[in-house]
């Protein structure tokens, strides 16, 4: 299919107006177009995610051998925090909110989102989040001191965070920066929500909408009830702090352990908030490159919801060691362990999809499979911490870290790098390089893999989590030299992408409208979108319009 | 394949989706919602866990009479868009300006017993856990009577100015919708700080 095929809506014309750099800029800045914001935010994600690579970088140089003191304790302490932080409110929320926000309106054919307006204000509160968290690098000390960042670990538990213990603003800055990016996060969730079931183009059920906008639903739908706990806790931190308050004040009768419930009610949904939207790539990745329909639709769309319900009721497997009674650990554990029934049956189903099918394996395609590969290693470790008697060994050990990080570079960050090749096309009419794909997707995989393989094994022979350094005879230098080599292939694979956005974005090929040969409605109309998206907004009759307009002989409303 | 255009499908005979204000309006609701669960749950989980008094039962009084006005309040914000439904721009401006009204009174009411419990019993938000969960929950409750208070009157100030006709009736249905929530709360908040924790 080439790129003079299909056109619902005029060429993007409109858009080639140029102006001056401070038009371009203020054009940008007053942006309300879903399209514009949804780009702000997976530019400012992937900025993030190079921060907080740095940030996990100067860890890994610390950890490479026993004894060493590359940076000093208090800087390790607060790499620790500032790269957690970063990395999920920072990097994870806002690059899959922003493609949330590019692609549901378009997917469900769509002008805009419902509050256009609102998901301004929910963009620039979450910049102006991280742009706080990260100003305490200057301002954390206030006025007596050359300032610092965090230091109190991502999960900040208290009492670690109380006056007392915390002093300077440091951990003040921490706070409202959570609370500030968490409002931005609930508006654009409630915007999601609204447009997915208020916009619609006519002809499109619920039962007939994409896979990801049925995945990005659940993900806003859960982000109204997880984000907002989170919020409350840092309110009551906030209380704490400022006017004296006694929440998670323990010499007043206050509870350390309430915190890490609220905490983790958010900490826990957060994690499936953020995976989601990666099935939701997949979702729609792997059955283009296998040119199949979805396997098992209706399946996948129950799998999804019963993630997000039960997903709510897992938290406290984070807590197995605080000593909760047998029946609330029994509960939790069992919880656990039932999301791994969902997630089996999504796995079959995205196996079901490519059997039998025409695999293309082109780089969105590359990193899918390598992300069910390392998502299933990923589930099973974790289906290994719900058992309570192997959690109260290995919690807060490397175990953990490798665990996590699995699910979130392994299965998350793949999918992300998936979908920023399958739909960098459309944003930008240009083709990114496939060679440098695919150097991209082995060096990551390569990297990835001697640095998370590897560190599950000290975390079995002992070695705890946020530790600033380890004496020689533990038997863990050569594991963490590994897993400090490692990095530098990701590191090198991370650059490369960068390059290949640049290099793509001067001198990449034409892409057309549908350089895939896909199915959903975003491949209908011109690269890159024009503002108003659809001219004329479609009609759809199947789960796969495009593929009824170019194959009108044989049109899929007639099975569905 | 030549080019050509999506062939236009005829649009199916009755498409109506729900009305986004509506489902803005619910969805800001879950969430907060869950921000008053979060509070409550803290309310009730240190219920007589003080070190050092007072209690509940030393200080609070039950605020009957500003509970009943925000409670009217709601049924007041009803007739006000029912009657602008109709059409009838007079009886809304009235009924919306006794919501505000009620609602004023309710806020004047917490002031009074904030005044009283921190000039009068020197019960502070640092004296004690109850301190801190009272003044907190309360507070919050407070807050978003405000918001809703904000909300209320810009509505009137349009009305003075006579721009507000029966077209608007959907949108203040909408801006009703969460002043019916910040009452509800007030039923949950009401029964937990002055009826179980006392």
């Amino acid at each position: 299919m080439t790129s003079d095929s299909l056109t619902l809506g005029g060429a993007g014309a409109a858009d080639a107006r140029d102006g001056t750099f401070l038009e371009t800029l203020h054009d940008w800045v007053v942006t309300v177009d879903h399209k514009r914001l949804g780009l702000l935010y997976i530019v400012y994600g992937i900025v993030f995610l190079a921060v907080g690579g740095l940030e996990a970088t100067i860890m890994r140089v610390q950890l490479a051998a026993a004894n060493l003191h590359v940076v000093s304790p208090q800087v390790f302490n607060r790499m620790m925090t500032m790269h957690g932080t970063t990395m999920v409110f920072l990097v994870g929320v806002p690059i899959l909110f922003g493609f949330g926000n590019y692609l549901v309106p378009l997917m469900v054919g769509a002008r805009d989102m419902a509050f256009p307006r609102l998901n301004a204000l929910g963009f620039w509160l979450t910049a102006f989040g991280g742009f706080l968290l990260y100003f305490s690098f200057l301002g954390g000390d206030g006025l007596y001191g050359a300032g610092s960042a965090p230091d109190v670990g991502w999960f900040a538990y208290a009492p670690l965070t109380s006056t007392a213990f915390s002093k300077g603003h440091s951990t003040d800055y921490w706070t409202l920066a959570i609370l500030l990016g968490g409002f931005g996060t609930i508006g654009t969730a409630i915007n999601i929500i609204t447009t997915v079931l208020c916009l619609r183009c006519p002809g499109m059920t619920l039962g007939k909408m994409p896979l990801a906008v049925w995945m990005f639903f659940t993900m806003s739908a859960m982000t109204l009830v997880v984000m907002t706990p989170l919020s409350a806790a840092q309110i009551m931190l906030c209380i704490d702090r400022y006017l004296g308050g006694h929440f998670f004040d323990t010499q007043a009768g206050g509870s350390a352990v309430i915190w890490q419930h609220f905490f983790w009610m958010f900490g826990h949904p957060e994690v499936y908030v953020l995976i989601i939207p990666g099935f939701a790539f997949a979702s729609e990745i792997i059955p283009v490159f296998s040119r199949k329909a979805i396997f098992g639709y209706p399946a996948m769309v129950a799998a999804t919801t019963g993630i997000g319900f039960l997903s709510m009721g897992v938290w406290a497997h984070h807590m197995f060691t605080v000593g909760m009674s047998s029946h609330a650990n029994t509960f939790f554990a069992l919880i656990t362990m039932a999301v791994g029934i969902p997630t089996g049956i999504k796995i079959f189903n995205w196996l079901g999809t490519m059997w039998g099918g025409k695999i293309r394996f082109a780089t969105p395609m590359m990193f899918c499979l390598g992300f069910l590969f390392q998502f299933l290693i990923a589930g099973l470790t974790g289906i290994m911490l719900a058992a309570v008697p192997f959690d109260w060994q290995l919690s807060d050990s490397y175990f953990v870290v490798a665990h996590f990080h699995y699910v979130l570079l392994g299965g998350l960050l793949m999918t992300i790098f998936a979908a920023m090749y399958y739909w960098f096309p459309k944003a930008t009419g240009k083709m990114l390089s496939q060679t440098l794909g695919r150097w991209h997707f082995w060096l990551f995989v390569i990297g990835f893999h001697l640095t998370f393989d590897t560190m599950h094994i000290p975390g079995i022979l002992g070695m705890p989590r946020r530790i600033y350094t380890y004496e020689a005879d533990r038997g863990w230098d050569v594991f963490n030299l590994i897993c400090t080599v490692g990095v530098a292939f990701q590191a090198l694979a991370i650059v490369l992408f960068l390059w290949n956005v640049v290099r793509s974005l001067l001198w990449g090929k034409d892409a057309g409208n549908d350089p895939w040969d896909a199915w959903t409605l975003e491949w209908a109309v011109s690269s890159p979108p024009p503002h108003y998206n659809f001219a004329l907004l479609p009609v759809v009759r199947s789960r796969r319009p495009l593929w009824d307009f170019k194959h009108p002989e044989d049109p899929d409303w007639l099975y569905e | 394949m030549s080019a050509r255009t999506a062939p236009i499908l005829p649009a199916p005979a009755s498409w109506r989706l729900p009305d986004r204000g509506i489902v803005g309006m619910v969805s800001l609701i879950v969430a907060e919602t869950a921000i008053f669960t979060i509070f409550v749950v803290a309310y009730l989980y240190y219920l007589g866990k003080n070190l050092s008094g007072p209690e509940p039962r030393q200080v609070l009084e039950v605020p009957v009479f500003i509970s009943i006005c925000l409670w009217a309040s709601s049924a007041t914000v009803e007739l006000a868009v029912r009657a602008l439904r109709r059409g009838s721009t007079r009886p809304f401006g009235l009924w919306w300006l006794a919501t505000i009204v009620l609602a004023a009174v309710f806020l004047g009411g917490t002031a009074r017993e904030w005044y009283h419990l921190i000039y009068v019993e020197g019960f502070t938000i640092r004296t004690n856990l109850f301190g801190t969960t009272f003044y907190s929950l309360v507070g919050l409750h407070a807050f978003h009577v405000m918001v809703g208070l904000v909300g209320l009157a810009l509505v009137q100030a349009f009305a003075f100015l006579g721009r507000v006709g029966p077209e608007h009736a959907h949108r203040t249905h909408v801006l009703g919708l969460y002043w019916h929530f910040v009452d509800a709360v007030w039923v949950v908040v009401f029964t937990v700080v002055y009826v179980i924790g006392r």
